[in-house]
């Protein structure tokens, strides 16, 4: 009979002590500043990708030296794992203090009240008014659209479809419906509405596209609100004789309705930032257009898109304030939307 | 190789709550010791601290001393990892890996530590294994299929198989048989007898019929009130602990007048 | 006084369906049917819109490199797009998914608890981030930034193919693109397979922990095998949303109709991005060549998200099986 080659019964093993993992830190860091002196690799990024290799590299092996290979895999392991959480934080953090910075420079009340009627690309001034105004009507009048079929969809899937094969199929569908990309929505409304229909490049059009790219979150987001109202409920309402329907709108609604406009909320935040679509739709624009049927209307990502386009420092500079009022405009609506969750308790997420 | 536990003012703690107080006992090798009381009296949790699985969740925290064959196993130079090695566990609920068949499920554990075992030897360890477990007649022409394919009370067996293939010293028990139909229950508990020529063996159950047929010591745990720890009232020979207990509260509870 | 009883019914007989509930139970399947409808409407106005330059075009669709579908005679195929199209995505995944797996495993097994919901809802912040951002940040933050890494990578690397940069000019190439992308890509993969890794059962993750395993075995004997159809649907979830993503790749890609492997050179274009700025100048036959590309996109796309999500579906039926 063979026997186990395994190490029994011996508890000590020796462990890195917790000043290790700051220790290799510094180590590495100093090395990696002292190697930006004699080699090529320079630079504050360059500097920090270095010492963080070093890092990766003398844990680990100080790991094995000390611990032994299961425990060395282990903390590189446990190693990556957090750096990719930092690695993750960077962009975003990055991204937003850029907008907020260079953004903020020129934003100001001028820049919200005035359009960008008569400004050259050379020229400083000018503002987001009329892409504000674009902006707000469009995404509105998406939810307008988007809203109704997307709860009401959720409701035949939660209520009347459970288990038969179209409300898997369409179910199915939705999901599929979150991937396909915004830009396919823009070529559909265009070929649907503008070529065959004869339809203008307008407001409206881009409601459409947008209202397309709404829908599947809509339908999501209240199928888990309806999902979580208890069927107790339910069956209250019809042990006095109420109908279905009647149930629906006046028990099941009202329950889940904190957590269905909170998914509403952060479907507009999605689109609302949605550049591609509205560009095939609605066309460019630098004047104020209050009518969303007619002619061509501006909003902020095309705003921010045309700035980018003109490529002068003035251009610049407002497609910069440009980004900050979007981020602002769809922060707005996430915060509603956490707020109205918070405080109906509705959603969980 | 069983080895004996020396328990000594072991209190377990979530966070604030203190969840077992002030427990001071001995486990013998080779014997069952069984755990009984009502729920929330700290049974499991006290189970849990001696493997060291208690500290796998956050903000858990352990005082007092556990000594095994006269080591601490909450010494700082112990590694939580060969402890849990030493003191192999089996739950409640069977819980074999559902992606693994049945003959990687028994494997599991020696690969973590000998990973270029030679094939022929890992099949024999497998084998004894399953042996051990009392399951390797029923399952020896089906290794390659899904462990979750077994009946629930063969599960059972085989979590038993793949915690004694690392061979350990010490099997914990958190109530094995309390989803298992009588059959499988028996089954297990005819294995635990055998086990014990081998291990250590303690087994937390809520059934006292169990505990009088499987185990030679029994201690008895019971709590004050809601909000309150659990504490040992007293530890005895099983028989003795089943004729003439000790203590007011342990009659109580075995005669059935609570809990 | 009226008598109690007396708004009972004579009769429990009555239609077996109330004309309420037929109304909006018809309300809801339709809007239901709406979706179904409206994916089967883009597929079939995009072939038909895409029919007349396609009859015009006298090179070939899918092979041919160049876009001028305006020209008499009107020339256009896919071939440099679509070699765009896929070299910045599965550059973008490269980037995107070993890291998406690693702040969804962080998420869900490593960080404290208490913190973990705020954790991952600062990550999906990220995604909430509009495109357009993303791309006024590539183009004038980090394609700077990028120089010196191309740079290295040629100077280093540049005996493998990809990495070799003839001009020594590092803006406006693919791999910026590609950087961009595997940012915008990285909450959709971690938020996806986040939600797969919370799902593993806590008790076969104890049970590897009583083995003796130390974390990272517990991943691997535990979650990993269990999630791995997940992370797949994850990842290629993932791939859907980097075929797609339009406007930051247009701005950064200068837009060259080329299919050229050394992607820290500028040039190259995506379907989405060449759709996107080609739109404006586009004459008739354009637009139609454009709708046609959009096609192939639409697709891809298509068949990308049936396969991810008809693995997670069986998944969850799977689960309720258990």
């Amino acid at each position: 009979m063979t026997t186990l080659t395994l190490a029994t019964g011996h508890l000590q093993g020796r462990r890195l002590p917790r000043a290790a993992a700051p220790a290799t830190a510094l180590v590495a860091a100093a090395l990696a500043v002292l190697l930006g002196q004699i080699s090529p690799v320079s630079g504050v990024a360059g500097t920090t990708c270095v010492a963080v290799v070093l890092f990766f590299a003398g844990y680990t092996a100080l790991s094995f030296a000390v611990e032994g290979s299961r425990h060395a895999i282990d903390r590189l392991a446990s190693t990556l794992i957090y750096a990719s959480f930092l690695a993750a934080l960077v962009p975003l953090v990055w991204i937003l203090s850029t907008v907020l910075v260079r953004g903020g420079r020129v934003l100001s009340a001028g820049f919200l009240g005035h359009s960008m009627r008569g400004i050259g690309a050379d020229a400083t001034g000018g503002g987001v008014y009329h892409a504000l105004v674009g902006t707000i009507e469009q995404v509105l009048l998406a939810t307008v659209i988007a809203v109704p079929i997307g709860v009401l969809t959720a409701i035949y899937l939660v209520e009347y479809g459970r288990h038969s094969k179209l409300s898997k199929a369409i179910g199915f569908f939705v999901d599929v419906m979150t991937g396909v990309p915004s830009i396919i929505a823009g070529l559909f409304v265009y070929s649907a509405f503008i070529v065959s229909l004869g339809f203008q490049r307008t407001g409206l059009a881009g409601a459409l596209a947008l209202s397309i790219l709404m829908i599947p979150v809509v339908v999501r987001s209240t199928e888990e609100m309806l999902k979580i109202v208890p069927s107790e409920l339910r069956e209250a309402a019809y042990a006095l004789g109420v109908p279905k329907w009647r149930t629906i709108l006046r028990v099941v609604i009202p329950t889940a309705i904190g957590g269905i406009t909170t998914g509403v909320m952060l479907a507009i935040a999605r689109i609302s930032g949605e550049t591609a679509p509205l560009l095939l739709t609605t066309f460019l624009s630098q004047s104020i257009n209050f009518n969303p049927t007619s002619g061509p209307q501006a909003s902020i990502p095309t705003f921010v898109w045309d700035q980018i386009g003109s490529a002068t420092h003035p251009a610049l500079d407002r497609a910069w304030a440009g980004a900050l009022v979007l981020i602002l405009f769809v922060a707005v609506l996430y915060t509603t939307a956490r707020l109205i969750a918070w405080v109906t308790g509705g959603a969980r997420r | 190789m069983a080895k004996r536990i020396d328990i000594t003012n072991v209190s377990s703690y979530y966070g604030k709550f203190e969840a077992v107080s002030d427990v001071s006992l001995r486990i013998e090798p080779n014997a069952v010791t069984a755990f009984i009381g009502p729920s929330g009296c700290g049974k499991s949790t006290l189970l849990r601290t001696l493997n060291r699985m208690h500290e796998v969740v956050p903000g858990t925290s352990v005082t007092g001393e556990i000594l095994l064959d006269g080591e601490n196993i909450y010494d700082d130079t112990v590694d939580p990892v060969n402890v849990r090695r030493t003191i192999g566990m089996v739950f409640q609920r069977p819980n074999p890996f559902p992606t693994m068949s049945i003959y990687e499920n028994v494997a599991a554990g020696i690969r973590l530590d000998a990973r270029r075992m030679p094939k022929s030897e890992l099949d024999g360890l497998v084998e004894r294994s399953l042996q051990a477990a009392n399951l390797w007649n029923e399952v020896k022409d089906r290794l390659k299929k899904p462990g979750a394919s077994l009946s629930g009370g063969q599960q059972q067996r085989l979590c038993i198989a793949r915690a004694i293939a690392v061979e350990p010293a010490v099997l914990l028990m958190d109530e094995p048989c309390s989803s298992l139909d009588p059959i499988s229950t028996l089954a297990i508990e005819d294995l635990i007898d055998e086990l014990k020529n081998n291990y250590t063996i303690v087994i937390v159950t809520h059934n006292m019929q169990q505990a009088a047929r499987v185990s030679d010591t029994t201690a008895f745990f019971n709590l004050a009130g809601i909000g309150q720890p659990g504490r040992l009232i007293e530890s005895a020979p099983t028989a003795l602990i089943f004729s003439t207990p000790g203590q007011k509260a342990t009659e109580d509870y075995i005669s059935g007048r609570f809990g | 006084m009226t008598k109690l009883g007396a708004g009972v019914p004579d009769s429990i007989q009555g239609s077996v369906v109330r004309r309420g509930d037929l109304v909006f139970r018809r309300l809801a399947k339709g809007a239901g049917l709406a979706v179904l409808v409206v994916l089967a409407a883009i597929a079939g106005f995009l072939v038909w819109r895409s029919v007349p330059g396609l009859r015009a075009n006298t090179a070939n669709f899918l092979t041919s490199t160049a876009w001028f579908p305006d020209q008499s005679p009107s020339r256009f195929g896919i071939a440099a797009i679509a070699f765009g199209t896929v070299v910045t995505a599965a550059l973008a995944l490269l980037i995107a998914v070993p890291i998406g797996f690693g702040v969804a495993l962080f998420i869900a097994f490593y960080a404290p608890p208490k913190l973990a919901t705020a954790l991952g809802f600062i990550v999906d912040l990220l995604a909430a981030v509009p495109s357009i951002i993303f791309g006024l940040w590539g183009l004038q933050v980090l394609m700077p930034h990028l120089g010196g890494l191309q740079r290295w990578l040629n100077d280093h690397l540049g005996f493998i193919p990809i990495f070799h940069n003839s001009l020594g000019i590092y803006t406006k190439s693919l791999f910026v693109a590609a950087v961009v992308l595997g940012v915008m890509v990285l909450p959709t993969v971690s938020a996806i397979s986040r939600e797969i890794f919370l799902k593993v059962p806590h008790s076969n993750v104890e049970a590897a922990l009583a083995l003796g395993a130390t974390r990272w075995e517990t991943m691997r004997m535990a979650v990993l095998p269990f999630s791995r159809p997940g992370m797949i649907s994850a990842a290629m979830l993932g791939l859907g949303r980097a075929l797609g993503e339009t406007i930051a790749v247009a701005l950064i890609l200068s837009a060259l109709n080329v299919v050229n492997w050394h992607v820290t050179e500028p040039g190259g274009n995506t379907f989405a991005a060449n759709i996107a700025l080609g739109w404006n100048e586009a004459g008739p036959i354009g637009l139609s060549a454009l709708i046609a590309s959009g096609l192939v996109l639409f697709v891809l796309t298509l068949v990308v998200n049936v396969v991810a999500r008809s693995i997670i579906w069986r998944r969850a039926e799977f689960h309720e099986g258990l």
